[in-house]
């Protein structure tokens, strides 16, 4: 079966980003960039159920500049087997990336689509479920085990409180959470070698996706810093302040 | 036109949070309605039919309920949608894997896990695991939202009992079906709602560790536990216990950070916490800048010191 995977470039997480002097938006000229996190383990589960006989081909594909172009090739050098860029300038919201990402669907048509849970940049957490809905085909998100038997996906996905296991049956979207399974590192030959393979420019405007911009940022700004705290010396010293200080411990 | 709460419970009770989303919804000045969709509906409709501000009950009632896919529920709240303007939710595991699922369906955006609702379709959320606030407004016909319980007080039950109503519940879809679920069962009160919240780090080295050390400081302070996701992911501590971006994020009166370093991503789930105590070894630990109170020492001596003087 083919698999999809949609992948986002956004900043690096080890690094705190900047409010733009004037608030309109953070400021990431420069900063390093990398795959979200969790579409990285939405690529590796990809490449392990292809390495069980399971999945035999993974397009990677994601939205954006030309500047994009170099996670799609991290991708590849993981182990995806071709790589798509739909490209634009235009800034999407998740609505907008799941309507580009079902225009993608219908043209591959994936047996299994794979999505990281939310990027770490907008936090928003929405795509793999609007991309569901708007294919009308089943989800299972927050994922940290997938078996595939025949048409039939069986996950285990992280809720509040524990875990849940769902069946869905394929094709299905499915999002994966940190746990479930550790991304491989790539090597530099791999980087090499992932040059060769496919890398497809679809400009944005060929898929005929209509789209509305309905959301607007109106401007960002850093949340108040919590007032300074102070060292305490032993025990006793941070026993008596929440006891007399803050009243809160008895 | 009205706004629509969509409940999360366990099946006997509402979840608590359901009545901070009513205290959100408030904020619109129209007719807050709750949609209740259950297997055995009826002293959950009761609960939610108390809550101070509700106006009608909805409720959805089919065996499958006991269990309910985003896709029922996508399924059963659409058409439902065709009377309100908004429709929102607490955020949580729940609410953020169904209202995308609707939002799409409805062929609008969804503003997730709001902090402030500043206009009818103005809000303060969190971006960049919190480091960054952004205020975002939508234009679309209708607003469907998440919001964070802790940034709103729970609305009081004692209402004057709203109408109760029934609504069509078409069946489940096919192509998604429950298997099972594993719930941490804990005598312990729930992460999401504790007033007092003991979390451990990687430094606890194992889950003994959790359970030797750490446990007996949060039985005394009537504390639910939390973790790292560097303890989650080496076992030291069950999944649901995370705390942070990607994890639960709590507001308790206290919380207690033992052997964990404060990455940007712990901070994210904790600091909205009104006093933070940071136990750690190392003065430079970036959970120190967040903390109220800081001690530096090993938590192998000072968490069994504290439990101890309590
Ligand atoms: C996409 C993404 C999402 C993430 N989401 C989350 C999340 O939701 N929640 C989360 O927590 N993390 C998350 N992380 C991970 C995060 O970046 C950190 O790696 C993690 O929080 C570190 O956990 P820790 O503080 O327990 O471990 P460490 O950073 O290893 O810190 C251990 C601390 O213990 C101290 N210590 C060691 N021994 C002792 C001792 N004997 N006594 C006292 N102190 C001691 C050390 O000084 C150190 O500060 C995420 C990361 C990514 C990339």
């Amino acid at each position: 079966m083919k698999a999809l995977v949609a992948i986002k470039r956004v900043v690096d997480y080890n690094i705190q980003v900047r409010v733009k002097a004037d608030g309109s938006d953070v400021d990431i000229e420069g900063v390093k960039m990398g795959v979200n996190p969790f579409d990285e383990n939405a690529i590796e589960e990809a490449i392990r159920l292809k390495e069980k006989g399971i999945v035999s081909e993974i397009v990677a594909v994601t939205i954006g500049s030309a500047a994009n172009q170099d996670i799609l090739r991290h991708a590849l050098a993981m182990g995806a087997d071709r790589a798509m860029l739909v490209e634009t300038q235009e800034t999407l919201h998740s609505l907008g990336v799941a309507k580009v990402l079902k225009a993608v669907v219908e043209r591959e048509q994936p047996t299994l689509i794979l999505l990281g849970k939310q990027a770490i940049d907008d936090d928003a957490g929405q795509t793999g479920q609007m991309l569901a809905a708007l294919l009308k085909l089943p989800q299972a998100t927050y994922a940290s085990q997938i078996t595939i038997e025949g048409s039939q996906a069986t996950v285990v996905r992280e809720i509040d409180g524990g875990t849940e296991t769902l069946a869905i049956s394929l094709p299905a979207v499915i999002t994966a959470d940190l746990r479930l399974n550790e991304p491989r590192y790539v090597k530099l030959p791999n980087l090499m070698m992932a040059r060769k393979k496919p890398l497809e420019n679809v400009p944005l405007d060929s898929l005929n996706v209509s789209l509305t911009h309905n959301v607007q940022q109106l401007n960002v700004a850093t949340p108040p810093a919590r007032p300074a705290g102070v060292m305490v010396k032993d025990v006793n010293e941070l026993l008596s302040k929440l006891r007399t200080h803050e009243g809160i411990i008895a | 036109m009205r706004t629509l709460i969509i409940a999360e419970h366990d099946g006997q009770h509402l979840n608590e949070q359901v009545a901070r989303a009513v205290t959100a919804a408030q904020q619109w000045q129209q007719p807050v309605d709750i949609l209740v969709a259950a297997a055995q509906p009826d002293t959950l409709a009761a609960q939610a039919a108390a809550i101070q501000g509700v106006s009608n009950v909805l409720v959805a009632s089919d065996a499958a309920l006991q269990h309910p896919t985003a896709e029922h529920l996508a399924e059963i709240i659409v058409p439902l949608a065709a009377n309100y303007t908004v429709v929102l939710a607490a955020h949580s595991a729940f609410s953020k894997n169904v209202l995308p699922r609707v939002a799409a369906l409805l062929d609008v955006n969804m503003i997730s896990d709001v902090l402030q609702i500043v206009s009818a379709n103005t809000y303060v959320r969190g971006i960049y695991a919190g480091n960054v606030l952004a205020t975002v407004q939508s234009s679309d016909s209708k607003q469907v939202l998440t919001v964070r319980g802790s940034k709103f007080a729970a609305a009081a039950k004692d209402g004057a009992a709203a109408e109760i109503k029934s609504v069509a519940t078409p069946a489940a879809p096919a192509g998604s079906r429950w298997v099972t679920e594993a719930f941490n069962k804990s005598k312990r009160p729930p992460l999401a709602a504790a007033k007092v919240v003991v979390s451990g780090g990687r430094a606890l080295g194992s889950a003994e560790a959790f359970a030797e050390v750490l446990a007996p400081l949060a039985d005394k302070l009537h504390a639910a536990i939390g973790a790292s996701r560097a303890a989650v992911d080496a076992g030291y501590a069950p999944n649901d216990l995370q705390v942070g971006q990607t994890g639960v994020v709590v507001a308790p009166e206290l919380y207690i950070a033992v052997g964990i370093s404060g990455a940007i991503q712990h901070a994210y789930g904790m600091k909205d916490s009104k006093v933070v105590v940071a136990i750690n070894q190392d003065p430079e630990a970036q959970i120190f800048k967040i903390a109220d109170y800081g001690l530096v020492a090993d938590l192998f001596e000072a968490v069994p010191q504290l439990t101890a003087a309590l």
